[in-house]
Parts: C-alpha cells; structure tokens; sequence
C-alpha cells in the first residue's frame, strides 16, 4: 500500500483497529448506563427504520408514476392513537429507567470515601483525606466508592470521567459531590467539560485507577506529612478561630466538637443539618447563618481564604470530636506573635503549594 | 404521465406581470421605508442570508481547526470566539428569524387571504432592529470579538472574561426586540386579519405553526432580555444577582437563561415544521394527515416546551424532584414531535408523489429531524444526560434538529415559494443535486460527532485527545461538502432571477391562498378580498376551479 501516503495508511490502520463507540466501561455504574443507551440505541434504529421503509414504500407505491391520481385520506383516530401511544410509552420507559440511574450516580454510600477537588482556571487541584494532593490528575483505589466533593474557585467546570459515565457540574459558590466506584485499573481520561474560558480545552488530566495495594503504595509515596484535617488545624490557629470557638464558658462562638452532622437550632428561627455546605457559608457568610444564642459579631472570611483553605477547615470540624484539641490549638495561637496577622500566620502551612500564595485567593 | 407536476404557462408568451410588489416602486427609499411585508420579508431574506454565510465561514474556521488534535490553527483564545461568534450569529441572527421573518413574513398574510400585516410599520421597525443588533454583532467582531460563547455563562461572562460582552449582550437584545415584533404582529394578524371564511381549522398548517412559534416569541424573549440586561448591571456595576461573593446564585443565570432558550428551540424548529407540511402535501397531492392532529402538537409543543428549561442542568444540582418533573416534560415534549413525523408519512400514503427540490429538502428534513429528535430522548432521560451532556453528542443533537431539520425546512421552503416570490423558476436538476449534496454533507458532518460524544469529546475544545482525530477528519471532510450544499443554491438562485422560467400563478398546483394570485403577486397580495370556501389542502376544490377557469375561457 505504498501509493498512499504511508502515515496516512498507519494511522488508519490503527484507527481501525481501535475503534471503538463507547468509551471503556471502567466503573459500576457504566454497564448500568450503557445498557439504557443500547436499549435507546436500538429503539431509535427501529424507530428510524420504521419511518425510512415507510417513507420509501409509499414513495415508491405511491409515485406519480404508479398512481396519478391522489385518494384523499381525512386521518385516522386510530393510527394516530397509535403512534402518540407508542412512542409515549417507550419515553416513559426510557424516563424511568434513566431517573434510576440518575439516583444511583448522585446518591453516595454511607461508606464512600471523601476526596475534595477543586476546580480553578485551569487545573484541577485533588485533595485526599490524608493531605495527599495532586494536579490534573486523581489517584483512586478499585473496588471502593470514592465520593467527590466539588467546589470552583471561580467560573462553572464540569467534571467529567466518559469511562466511568459520571459528570458533575462545578459551581462557584456551592459544594456538589458525585460518587463511582472504579472496576477495572487503568489510566482514564479526566475532562473539564464546561466551556471556563482561554484553556478551558487543557483543562484535562488522567484519572488513575490503582488496586487497592497500589492505592496503599502511592499513598505513602505522596504524602506531605500532614493530613488535610491537620492542615485545617494549622489554619483554624492561625485565622485565630480558637479565640471565639474555644468551648470556655465565656466563648464568644459555639463549640465545634462533634457539630458535623447535627441538628442546630438558628438565631432567625428553623434547624439545619451542618453539612460541608452549611460550614463552608458558615466561614464565609457568618451573619447569615448564626445559631440560637449567639449574636451575629463573626467577621466574614470572603476573600480571605482560598477554597482549599475551606476544604481543610471543614474536613478538620469534621474530624473534631473534642473541645480539648481547640483549647490546645488556642494555647499555639497564643504563642504566636501578635504583629505577624493573619496573612503571616498562614504562610506558615506554606510548605504546602496548597495554601501558598492562595491565601488571598 | 409525467412525474412532476410542474405546469408552467406557454413561456414564448408569458409574461412577468407588470404591476407587482417589486415593480410597483423603484429607488433604494422604496425598500428602507416600505410598509409592505413581501418587500420586509426580501430584505429578512438578504440579511439573514448575509449573516448565515458569515456564520458558516466561522464554522469552517471551527471545522479546520479541529481537524488536528493541536490548537494550531488559531491560537485558543481565538478559537473560543469563532465558535462564539459562530453560534451567537447562527442562532440569534439566522435561526431564529430564518423561516417566520422571511417566509412567515411573505406568506401568512397571503394565506390568510389579507393585504398585509396588521402592523406594518411595526414589522418595518423590527426589521431595522434586527440590522441594528446584526452590526452590533459585526462591530464586536471588528473589535476583538467575544468568547464567552451563545451562553452568556456567569460568572464566566461577569467577571473573567475581557472581551466585548456588554456590546455582544446589547446586540442580543436588540434583536431580540425585532422577534418579538415579528411575533406580536404575526398573534395580531392571524387573529384579525383572517379573510371572511377562513376559520381557525381553514388555516394553512404553516400558519398554525408560525402560530405557535410567535406565542414562544412574545413570552420568552422578554425573559432573554432581562436576563442579559442583569449580565451587563453585573458586569459593568457589580450587582451581584448571580455572585455567589454576594450573595447571589450563578445558577439563577441557568435557570433564566434556558427558560428562554429552551423555547427558542421551538421558536426556531416549528415554523420549519409549518413548511414540510406545506410541501409534503403539495408533491403528494394530498390533504395533512390528521390536519387536527398537527394543529394541535404545534401548540402542544409551544405549552409544553416552557416547562423543560431544566433538563439542560441535570448535572448542576438540581434536586431529585426538579429532575423528575423536567425529565416527564421532556418526553412529553418529545412526542407531538413524534406525531408529526408520522402523520407526515402517511400523507404520502395513497398520494400522488412527485419529486422536486422542494420535496427532496422535506425527506432530508425528515430523516434528520427524526435521529435529531430521538437523540433528544437520550438527553431527556436523565441518567443517560449525564454521561452525554457537554459533550460533542449534544452538538450533533441541536445540529441535526436545527442544521438537519430547520435549514433543510428553510431551503424546502425557499424553494417552493421562489417562484411566487419572484415569479420565476429556479432550475431543477441542479438543485436536486444540491438537495442531495446538501443531505450527504450534512451526515457526514455531524453523524460522527454523535460518535466522538459517546466517547467522551467534550464540546468547545480547541484541542482534542489524539484518538478523536479520525472522526473529525470525517466531519471537517463533510462540512467540505456542506459548504458546497449552501453555495449551489446562492448561485443558481440569483441566476434564475433573471434567467429562470417564468413561473405562472401556480406552477405546483398547491390550494393556499397565496397561490391563487398572480406571482409576483402585487402590494396589495389579491385584487379583491379572497373568501374561503373550503377546507386547507382541498385539492379537488382546485381542481374543479380549474375546470371552471377552463370553461370561462373558452
């Protein structure tokens, strides 16, 4: 085949070779999907065949030709009852089917494991429960749920996984969280797919699927010796949050041991569950959100903390169980040196390129 | 028995009438400040024409770019605006207006048997607006364009973007003044300007889906508007509606924007409808099929379609139970569609078919809109939504239903009512072949995108992952094609202006109103007022009036 240009020749060769309509089915949920979009595939190859032989025979029988002259036909109840009936009835189907799907996708287990990923212009920063973090990629054992958490630090991105048929929209200003479990290892694509401006297209990275040894090993290899609750207990000092939510009698600020997941009455009247969501407006929106018995006198941290510093301050109210490690935390504030602020004070968790420079957003 | 109907007066002797709506006044002031909606519909017809070719030529420069997987065409920042650019002039500068501010704006007075629209001037005006908006549009393309694409996304289009937003918005809505014009007079003319007779189920089915498509126009526009206006306050001063530093809901932006723009789909879909059904009864001979029935599922799809805005933000974080409901309403929505397609077919059945252009375009028309629509489905149910939404699978969605479905019903349409609107023929078998370029390009085009969307190839990228790249040869291969499509028929039509044959009152033998009337037909559309004395698509009327004509000469 050497009359036609060689690397055209190769490169077919392995298109062809690859080719492939679907992307790997790497996830649980992916069969689940797929098995919808065959049933719609093939319902709508049907469908499309019906109106193309139809079309075709009536052109055909039906030609001027054939038959010159027209018999006017009114309609028929019954055809058209038919043919509303039927195809309802399949949409339905397809409706039903695909909400269950869509339940499954954004229903997390219990049991899941939490992964935070942020998205920014353009890079996807993860950050896992031990203080591992990495760029435009994610590292994930198979055979486990892993639940993200997503947040944006500026504009809406999507974050899409096509072998694990999960999407997630990633929203300024709000926690949205999808869940998968891995099936096969490998190395997938990660895609930005939401248009977030000049390299919206570069914002891509690998999901990398490990066996659950492997996921062990990379673990241990990435680690910055400081968990992300840790990392949030350096902050929580430094932004001098002790000072108010210290749990002595004379506290300005509730407690936060064992908050996560209660039940709080608020000062305007009503409960709400404190989820992530709840904390994070709780950091950057305080006087909207004051619970019974406390006056409105937190300052706001808009603009103050990056996302990720969120991240690590609601992962470690998560993991706060006792109001002895804040009044630990408050005597290291103590010792801090007045004068430096709170920027100084931060720069501290600067060995980490999380927080670096990111402070002020 | 030949097999076409054409029937073309004795050229040797005829004649283009003297006094008609183009010869009636000469001198550039005579069309800038005509009343007479033929005239505003010619002038719809040469400006959205302009528009679609500098909206095609931006699709070339997207098609070229992705032929390698590296942004090396255009550098991205570049290429984030041509395919901004690109959807801003196709959808608010051609779809939108294409077949009701051209066609519509010819014809709905002339089928309903009245002399014009109830509000001349008013259609003046939005004509005028719409080429205000139109060079707004090309000046922020002169200056830097703008790259936050057709959406508007906040806080994209807010706060991180420095290009030509607020000139962008400003042009929108602007022109979005001019639909809503064009639909205010359109509800007012079909509800008062109807000729002694002609009752609501008298009425030309391309009448009741412009009908429709005018209803979405007056409701929805407005909402586009208001919402671009808080874009501009947002930008410009800050107010912080959709600034979630302020307080405000980014998402807010998607719920007000998608409650127009999902309409505007069906703004831009059912007058296309309103056209096959026209041509579809017309090459077969033959009544609608359940005339009642397509009446109906354009309203259907007018109510309907209002309720669906939020299928395009299953992955957003809309709760459980707004899914719910929106993904019901979308397979809801989905069916009046499904009956027209059948009721079209078996208008066919025991026709008398012929071939021409105009149905040629109407076939195309029906099996691209059929996998566009059933590809909607796949969207509107919301566990397969989440895997294919954003990705290139939604592109070859809305293009098989607005390239596949509306241009091809625009192109129907044009050519059916070229003679009535010129008074000549175009000539046949070239356009056949463009029908036939056209179709071939088309799916080539967009077919593999449905591909490169199952696998995964998210939409408004510059660059692509190296395993994409052979299905976008395939599509930059048939856009090739396409570009062809569009050419052929700018060329053969121009040139049968002056060198097509001379059409006659009724070259297809169609029964609408407009055809019982000279072409081109004169300002005043009828010498006296018609009176309707039969049902719409009577063609044994038409017959016997044939008769009668034949008895009365001789």
């Amino acid at each position: 085949m050497n009359h036609i240009s060689p690397v055209l020749w190769e490169f077919l060769v392995k298109w062809m070779t690859n080719f492939a309509l679907m992307p790997p089915e790497a996830s649980k949920i992916a069969p689940q999907v797929d098995a919808l979009l065959f049933f719609m595939v093939l319902v709508s190859l049907i469908g499309l065949t019906i109106v193309i032989l139809l079309v075709t025979s009536f052109c055909i029988l039906y030609s001027k030709k054939r038959h010159p002259v027209a018999v006017q036909v009114e309609g028929s109840t019954l055809l058209e009852a038919t043919w509303t009936i039927i195809p309802l009835g399949l949409f339905l189907v397809m409706f039903v089917w695909g909400a269950l799907i869509y339940f499954r996708v954004f229903t997390p287990p219990a049991n899941a494991m939490n992964i935070y990923v942020v998205g920014k212009q353009w890079m996807w920063k993860a950050e896992h429960p031990g203080g591992q973090h990495e760029i435009n990629s994610l590292h994930i054992p198979m055979g486990k749920p892993i639940q993200l958490t997503l947040i944006s630090q500026d504009v809406f991105h999507s974050f899409s996984i096509p072998a694990f048929r999960v999407k997630r929209e990633v929203i300024p200003g709000r926690y949205t969280t999808v869940w998968f479990e891995a099936t096969t290892p490998g190395t997938f694509h990660l895609f930005c797919t939401q248009y977030c401006g000049t390299n919206h297209s570069a914002m891509i990275g690998d999901v990398v699927v490990l066996t659950q040894e492997g996921y062990k090993k990379w673990l241990k290899e990435s680690t910055s010796g400081m968990s992300l609750a840790q990392n949030g207990e350096r902050l929580f000092a430094s932004l001098s949050c002790a000072a108010c939510h210290n749990a002595r009698p004379d506290a300005r600020g509730p407690s936060l041991a064992n908050v996560y997941g209660a039940k709080l009455p608020l000062a305007s009247g009503g409960t709400v569950i404190a989820d992530d969501a709840y904390l994070r407006e709780s950091i950057l929106n305080p006087s909207q959100h004051v619970t019974q018995g406390y006056v409105p006198i937190m300052p706001t941290y808009q603009g103050q903390i990056s996302e990720d510093g969120v991240i690590a301050l609601v992962e470690y109210i998560k993991n706060l169980d006792s109001d002895y490690r804040v009044q630990q935390t408050l005597n290291t504030t103590d010792l801090l040196p007045g004068s430096e602020g709170k920027v100084a004070a931060t720069g501290q968790v600067g060995h980490k390129p999380a927080a670096q420079g990111r402070v002020n957003q | 028995m030949s097999d076409t109907i054409v029937n073309l007066p004795d050229q040797s002797t005829a004649r283009i009438p003297k006094m008609n709506y183009l010869s009636r006044e000469n001198g550039i002031l005579s069309w800038l400040l005509t009343g007479d909606h033929k005239r505003i519909a010619i002038l719809y017809l040469i400006s959205i024409t302009f528009f679609f070719f500098i909206g095609g030529a931006l699709a070339g420069l997207i098609r070229l770019e992705l032929l390698t997987p590296q942004a090396d065409l255009m550098a991205t920042d570049t290429y984030n605006k041509v395919f901004s650019m690109h959807g801003i002039i196709m959808i608010f500068l051609f779809l939108v207006p294409s077949v009701p501010a051209t066609l519509g704006n010819f014809f709905i007075p002339m089928m309903i048997g009245a002399k014009d629209l109830a509000l001349p001037k008013i259609n003046l005006l939005s004509w005028y607006l719409y080429v205000i908006g139109g060079i707004m549009v090309l000046y922020t393309m002169m200056s830097g364009g703008v790259d936050t694409g057709w959406t508007f996304t906040t806080p994209l289009s807010t706060h991180y973007v420095n290009t030509n937003v607020v000139t962008t918005g400003l042009a929108v809505f602007v022109a979005g003044f001019s639909s809503v014009f064009t639909g205010l007079n359109f509800i007012v003319t079909i509800h008062k300007m109807r000729a002694p007779g002609m009752t609501w189920f008298r009425l030309p089915l391309f009448v009741w889906a412009n009908y429709s498509a005018s209803i979405l126009m007056v409701l929805g526009t407005p909402v586009l508007a208001i919402t671009i206006v808080l874009v501009m306050l947002e930008r410009t001063m800050g107010i912080g509606v959709f600034d979630p530093t302020k307080g405000g809901d980014p998402v807010l932006f998607q719920h007000l924007f998608w409650f127009y723009s999902h309409p505007a789909v069906y703004i831009m879909i059912l007058p296309g409808m309103g056209v096959i059904s026209e041509t579809i009864s017309t090459f077969s001979r033959k009544r609608v099929f359940g005339y009642t029935a397509v009446a109906f599922s354009s309203v259907a799809i007018a109510v309907f379609s209002f309720f669906v805005w939020a299928h395009h933000m299953f992955i957003m974080g809309i709760s459980n139970y707004s899914m719910l409901v929106f993904s019901l309403m979308t397979m809801l929505v989905a069916v009046p569609s499904a009956i027209k397609i059948f009721n079209w077919t078996f208008t066919l059945y025991k026709g008398s078919i012929t071939f021409e252009t105009p149905m040629l375009y109407t076939f195309g028309f029906m099996g691209l809109f059929t996998i566009g629509g059933l590809t909607g489905v796949f969207l509107g149910s919301s566990g397969t939504d989440i895997h294919l939404t954003e990705t290139y699978f939604i592109v070859a969605h809305f293009h098989f239903v607005m390239v596949g479905g509306m241009l091809m019903a625009f192109l129907a349409g044009i050519h059916f009512w070229w003679p009535k609107m010129t008074g000549r023929m175009y000539p046949e078998k070239i356009s056949q072949l463009a029908a036939l370029i056209t179709f071939i390009g088309f799916n080539l085009t967009f077919f593999p995108q449905f591909i490169l969307g199952m696998l995964g190839m998210p939409r408004r990228y510059a660059a692509y992952p190296p395993e994409f790249q052979v299905l976008n040869v395939f599509s930059t291969a048939g856009a090739t094609v396409l570009g062809v499509g569009y050419l052929l028929p700018v060329l053969y039509l121009v040139w049968s202006l002056k060198y097509g044959e001379i059409a006659g009152d009724n070259p297809w033998q169609a029964t609408g109103l407009e055809w019982q009337t000279q072409s081109p037909p004169l300002t005043e559309n009828f010498i006296e007022t018609p009176i309707m004395d039969h049902e719409a698509y009577d063609y044994e009327w038409l017959e016997n009036q044939k008769e009668k004509e034949v008895a009365s000469a001789g």
